[in-house]
């Protein structure tokens, strides 16, 4: 089975990062706290899908585009 | 002796509360400039650290740095801080950096505190926005921070000023006394021990860290010159260091050694999340149908406010002006310096300041928005159909403030990181309609639209006039996707934006805010548009050879009997005719005929060129309405109405021709402040001279079609 990505995230649903499918993107994402092995929540939708707003570790809200979250593998 | 006084940096991410901080210590004591070399903001001033003992008050300069998630630059705009921060001779090099991070997301915070600290720089950390991190359920304590971290750790509210008394004796403190060097938070010696060796002994650096930075960033280090340069990618060969890899892993690493500090810092009472009614108000902002209806309803707000409410003050300006100028020329000796400080500077002058109004009402409720975080939801709500057109969400804000003025308009696209996106903002954003433009829709329409209602409720050239602002932007988004098919793109897009919660706006910062674009208004784009109107006087007064004073003569001698003023009248309107400016709307004719445009509309072209605002005032002299201070909109669109066409002894004004000159002014870059605003954001003229030709191109085609299609 496929890995799921931070973009196949339900609503609400909390998701631990494994790791990083883009090495550019990852530098920029790892800034911004999305560090393997924290805890990550969906918490907003913007509408038509795009781009999502993430709560990462219980900190901040992160908006970002589908793509971009779809670089971040998570379990 | 004076001595220089200590530079303190101000240094945080993005909405930790810097420029919150910045005003609160700074008041009005601020100044704002660029950094040497680049257009990047530099907003500084001074406050006072108190030193009670010694009952002497020091002053120190405080330097506001642009806000970074970390060292390594993402713009153009970041870069600036390791330029500075790298090289100890740069004329801001700080003694000491005050971090301010925002309590309530402190791990992601203390990152970029952990690097500045890694460069040997004397630190404090001020700890921000607790009563956010409280309303998250997070307790926070700085007692444990400081031991773990090694420096002084100032709890402060950036917002009501709260311990600013501790946060300034703690600067003092470091001043004073010189500290032992922390060890590493992070040290590249660990894996990199015989590169970053190697680097030090042939740079002179004893700073492990700074080493590194010399070897990551050296390309945009402006005081490494090439062979400096070239030697570091030599040391990167030697020693096989991936720099992609090496950042993500010291990244990781730092986040790992935090995890524990802050862990002992912050008591969280379960998964955190925002404050309760920031999500209450996403979910309506977000939404699909009440976010674009709410985002609408604040567009209506920012139109009614810039167009209705400034024209108060905008009438106000004018009156003053006009009395003012008439005033001085009574009251001075007749003659050609009377002429130029009246007609050419104070005019210029005038010019300048009757945009001040919506300048001051638009940066107001720009900054309203973004103090309140709202700003951030429009961009997510936008990001997805500006992408498809080749720009971001965070194009909005430009596209906004264009219908204002594309001066301030283009100075905002700062914030747009990828250069590509920013680069397609700057180019599209003057077709904007603004309201330099909103003079010439006015009379136009008055001219050839009924006064009549449709629908029962609908004005009828109320609804032109929306439609000329709707083609302006349709162009605008239509002109970036053509665009984004010639320009090449050098950096993948990012979106990426940190959500802040919803906050209660300071009115002080909103307030400096906008006497700071205000100012930068007046002063940067003031400076051409003045320097324009004295040229442009010069050019309608003069002529070659003595053919405007016989043509004066003449008139004069022809029209003997008739009264002063019809014969001052005429007489300006020969003058002009005779003039240099005169000459070359007859030189133009040719060009502009197919557009149905005759020389007299030709020389309000030109002189137009530089400020599109100019075209109703040429217009009024043209059509001999002359030097009159009290000339209203009326009497010039009856002369307009009765102004014949030589050749078909019609109207001139036709609908044809009209509407026509209505959309040659929609897409015409008609502007010497927007070209010299876009000159300087973009470095070079390739791409003011790019964005001129091609708006002229369309503004040609378009007002072509039209005459062509009506007439």
């Amino acid at each position: 089975m496929a890995s799921r990505s931070v973009a196949n995230l339900e609503k609400g649903e909390r998701a631990v990062i494994k790791a990083f499918r883009d090495r550019a993107m990852s530098l920029k994402l790892l800034e911004m706290g999305c560090v393997p092995g924290t805890e990550v929540r969906l918490d907003a939708v913007a509408p038509f899908g795009d781009p999502i707003c993430i709560n990462i570790g219980g900190w901040y809200c992160l908006a970002l585009r589908r793509d971009e979250a779809a670089s971040i593998e998570v379990e | 002796m004076k001595q220089k006084k200590n530079r303190i940096a101000l240094v945080g991410n993005p909405n930790a509360g810097k420029s919150s901080l910045f005003n609160q210590l700074t008041g009005l004591r601020q100044k704002t400039g660029n950094f040497p070399g680049v257009t990047v903001e530099k907003k500084s001033g001074t406050f006072r650290l108190t030193t009670p003992d010694q009952g002497a008050v020091q002053e120190v300069l405080l330097i506001d740095f642009p806000g970074i998630y970390s060292i390594y630059p993402k713009s153009a705009d970041e870069q600036v801080v390791m330029n500075v921060l790298a090289n100890p001779s740069h004329p801001d090099y700080p003694d000491a950096v005050i971090v301010v991070a925002d309590a309530s997301n402190l791990q992601r915070n203390l990152l970029l505190f952990t690097e500045i600290a890694d460069l040997g720089l004397p630190t404090v950390l001020a700890l921000n926005m607790l009563d956010i991190a409280r309303s998250m359920n997070q307790e926070v304590n700085a007692v444990p921070l400081a031991m773990q971290l090694g420096v002084p750790v100032v709890k402060i509210n950036a917002r009501t000023g709260e311990g600013l008394a501790h946060l300034r004796q703690a600067v003092q403190q470091l001043l004073d006394h010189e500290k032992a060097a922390l060890p590493y938070f992070f040290d590249p010696s660990e894996t990199q021990a015989a590169l970053i060796e190697e680097v030090k002994e042939s740079y002179q650096l004893t700073n492990n860290y700074l080493a590194l930075q010399y070897v990551c960033q050296h390309d945009s280090f402006a005081f490494l010159d090439q062979p400096r340069r070239a030697r570091l990618d030599a040391f990167i060969d030697k020693h096989g260091f991936d720099q992609t890899d090496f950042l993500a892993r010291e990244t990781i690493t730092r986040y790992e050694r935090l995890k524990p500090i802050v862990e002992k810092a912050v008591k969280v009472d379960g998964f955190g999340a925002q404050p309760r009614w920031t999500q209450r108000l996403d979910r309506v902002l977000l939404h699909p149908v009440w976010g674009y209806l709410s985002f609408m309803l604040i567009l209506l707000v920012i139109f009614q406010a810039v167009f209705a409410w400034a024209q108060y003050p905008m009438d106000w300006i004018d009156a003053g002006t006009a009395s003012l100028i008439g005033w001085t020329k009574e009251a001075l000796p007749a003659g050609v310096l009377n002429e130029l400080l009246t007609d050419g500077l104070m005019a210029g002058i005038g010019g300048v300041i009757i945009f001040i109004p919506q300048i001051a009402f638009l940066f107001a409720l720009v900054a309203l928005l973004e103090e309140s975080g709202y700003m951030a939801r429009v961009m997510v709500i936008m990001d997805r159909m500006m992408r498809r057109l080749g720009l971001n969400g965070r194009s909005v804000v430009p596209l906004i403030s264009g219908v204002a003025c594309a001066v301030p308009a283009i100075m905002t696209t700062r914030s747009i990181t990828n250069s590509y996106e920013r680069l397609l903002t700057i180019l599209v954003t003057p077709l904007m309609s603004c309201s330099a433009r909103l003079p010439i829709y006015t009379i136009l329409i008055a001219l050839v639209v009924p006064e009549q209602t449709v629908l029962g409720v609908l004005n009828l050239q109320g609804l032109v006039l929306f439609a000329l602002y709707f083609l302006g932007l349709a162009a605008a988004l239509g002109s970036a996707w053509l665009l984004s098919f010639f320009i090449k793109r050098k950096e993948t897009s990012y979106f990426m934006l940190e959500m802040p919660t919803y906050k209660l706006p300071r009115w002080s910062h909103v307030g400096i805010t906008v006497y700071d674009s205000v100012r930068s208004f007046v002063v940067e784009a003031g400076r051409i548009i003045v320097a324009i109107s004295i040229v442009l006087w010069v050019l309608a007064s003069y002529g070659p050879g003595d053919r405007m004073e016989a043509a004066e003569e003449s008139v004069r001698a022809r029209m003997a009997q008739e009264a002063p003023d019809v014969q001052e009248a005429a007489v300006s309107s020969v003058r002009l005719e005779y003039s240099y400016a005169g000459h070359f709307g007859r030189f133009i004719e040719p060009a502009i005929r197919p557009l149905g445009y005759d020389w007299k509309i030709g020389i309000a072209l030109i002189s137009s060129f530089a400020a599109r605002e100019v075209f109703v005032g040429t217009m009024a002299t043209i059509y001999s309405i002359g030097g009159d201070a009290s000339e209203d909109a009326m009497t010039v669109k009856e002369r307009l109405r009765a102004e014949r066409n030589p050749r078909t002894g019609g109207p001139m004004y036709t609908p044809a021709v009209s509407y026509s000159l209505l959309v040659f002014y929609v897409f015409a870059m008609m502007c010497m402040s927007t070209l010299a605003i876009v000159y300087r954001e973009t470095r070079g003229w390739k791409w003011p001279l790019i964005q001129l030709v091609y708006m002229m191109a369309l503004a040609y085609g378009a007002a072509f079609a039209v005459y062509q299609l009506m007439s």
